[in-house]
């Protein structure tokens, strides 16, 4: 029994290795051939249009939220202790920090890396990809390219809305609820916030729209079998995307909090 | 000598598709080649394109090994290659114009009116004028196939790839289609590889076929040598008979 686990555990290890480097070769490919003429801005517009602009009502809702939440169970212990003045600067470390670019990207990711895999890897099946190639056009050029720089572009945007949303969301409940004054409010978010706070979640939130592109085209482009492997695509697409961004957010806030501390 | 395929050997996970195949069609020439469902057909066109590297052996196209190629090279190549797929493989987030139009408007710098203009003659040689504007979701199988090939002959190709063009077409459809590949072979010159079941139109049009086993060509000729031939596999095959060879050796291959 166990030395089955392990046996199908060494498989997945080994499967996981061998979608990083597929993936890292993907990156490079891509990274190259952005920079490589001729550049087509419609085609990035159109994804923009997709990843970003269409993002935006889902990113408010679930920042809203989040403020909400987070204000409430802040208040929970900081009321105890006598220090409500304080909700407000840890809110809006936690969410400029971490919950803004982490929760845009997870929304993100399920939102529009499912359909990047999905659409891919239907074309793929039916054998679009080739035909692009024997049209004389390169599929990472074509289909990869706009979408990396797309959502490289758009993720940030949409992170420092959901950021500026999740404090109004906090905001709403701290001097409606809890009768702090607005101007104090104000006053205590700005002065606790450093640029390097803004910057250091807004790169990694760059890092974050890559990593969507970049996993949910090479999902896409990497399906076997039919119908069924595009769904199997798009789920594999969005877990590992989830794994991949958490793991990515854990290495760069620990590289943050050594390098700028 | 236009396509020479020399000692080509290509084996996925499992099986080997292609075992010392050889090929050579001569530069304007209509070669069809026939073979079973499942036999490496669509697999040896896509080495003939590129798509596909050989695990062994070369295909030559123009004297130039085409699995050795860099980019820039392979981008010369497939602009007077054009390739029909099977499935049609037009793209689906684009109508019909647009998918005929894909390489002019990618690669060149022609005016948009000229190639509506070329667009519009390429729809009109398969037969589906001014169909421009529907979308890909909107045709029926027969017409996805009739676009594809207005896709692969838009570039005014020096060598096009058919792979089963007239698979699940309509009759009709189908000899009209049979009289195109004729046509762009008699006037233009077109070098044509035609993979194709339906052996009417394998005499109709070919200048020579060869019947593909085994992952081999196991024999060629012109129609009227392959029609009176007395290889076993071939006359089987030809005549669409459930007893022969092939059925009976299905097992022991592989
Ligand atoms: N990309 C691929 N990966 C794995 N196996 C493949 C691939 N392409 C084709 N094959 C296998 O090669 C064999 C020949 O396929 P194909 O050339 O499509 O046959 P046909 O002669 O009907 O066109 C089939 O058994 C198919 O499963
Ligand atoms: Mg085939």
């Amino acid at each position: 029994m166990f030395i089955l686990f392990l046996i199908d555990l060494g498989r997945k290890v080994i499967s996981f290795m061998y979608f990083l480097g597929g993936l890292t070769r993907l990156a490079v490919q891509t990274v190259f051939l952005t920079f490589k003429p001729p550049y087509k801005y419609g085609r990035i517009i159109e994804q923009a249009k997709k990843a970003g602009y269409d993002s935006f009502p889902i990113v408010s809702v679930v920042a809203l939220f989040i403020g909400f939440i987070f204000a409430l169970q802040t208040a929970y212990f900081m009321q105890r202790i006598g220090s409500e003045m304080y909700i407000a600067s840890l809110v809006a470390l936690s969410i400029v920090r971490e919950l803004g670019p982490v929760i845009t990207a997870l929304v993100v990711a399920g939102r529009v890396g499912a359909s990047n895999t999905a659409e891919l890897g239907s074309m793929q099946v039916t054998e679009q990809i080739d035909a692009l190639e024997t049209l004389a056009t390169n599929p990472v050029k074509y289909l990869v390219v706009p979408r990396f720089v797309a959502l490289g572009v758009m993720l940030p945007i949409l992170t420092l809305y959901a950021n500026i949303i999740g404090i109004l969301g906090s905001y709403f409940i701290c001097v409606i609820k809890l009768g702090i004054t607005s101007s104090m409010y104000m006053h205590v978010t700005f002065s606790s916030l450093l640029y390097k706070d803004l910057f250091t979640g807004l790169f990694k939130s760059l890092i974050f729209g890559m990593l969507i592109a970049l996993i949910s085209c090479y999902e896409g482009f990497n399906v076997e079998g039919g119908a069924a492997g595009v769904g199997k695509a798009t789920t594999r697409s969005v877990v590992l995307t989830f794994i991949m961004i958490i793991a990515a957010d854990c290495f760069f806030t620990a590289l943050f909090y050594f390098i700028f501390p | 000598m236009m396509i020479e395929v020399q000692n080509l050997y290509k084996k996925f996970s499992s099986s080997r598709v292609l075992n010392d195949l050889s090929l050579n069609i001569s530069k304007g020439q209509t070669c069809v080649i026939i073979g079973r469902s499942g036999c490496g057909k669509s697999v040896l066109l896509k080495h003939i394109i590129g798509l596909l590297k050989p695990d062994q052996g070369k295909v030559l196209v123009n004297h130039k090994e085409v699995g050795v190629l860099n980019e820039l090279e392979l981008s010369v190549l497939r602009s007077k290659i054009s390739m029909v797929f099977q499935g049609g493989a037009l793209f689906d987030s684009m109508n019909v114009a647009e998918n005929v139009g894909f390489s002019l408007i990618e690669h060149t710098h022609i005016s948009q009116k000229k190639i509506l203009e070329r667009v519009e003659e390429s729809l009109v040689l398969v037969g589906l004028g001014g169909t421009g504007n529907l979308m890909p979701s909107e045709l029926s199988g027969g017409m996805k196939k009739r676009v594809a090939l207005a896709r692969a002959i838009c570039i005014r190709p020096e060598i096009i790839l058919y792979d089963e063009p007239t698979t699940g077409i309509d009759p009709i459809a189908a000899d009209s289609i049979n009289e195109l590949i004729r046509s762009l072979h008699d006037k233009l010159k077109v070098t044509s590889i035609v993979v194709t079941h339906d052996m009417k139109s394998a005499y109709h049009i070919a200048d020579k076929i060869a019947m593909m086993y085994k992952g081999q060509i196991i024999l060629e000729g012109t129609p009227k040598e392959i029609r009176e031939s007395k290889n076993p596999v071939v006359h089987q095959f030809i005549n669409g008979l459930a007893k022969g060879p092939i059925t009976e050796a299905v097992d022991t291959f592989k």
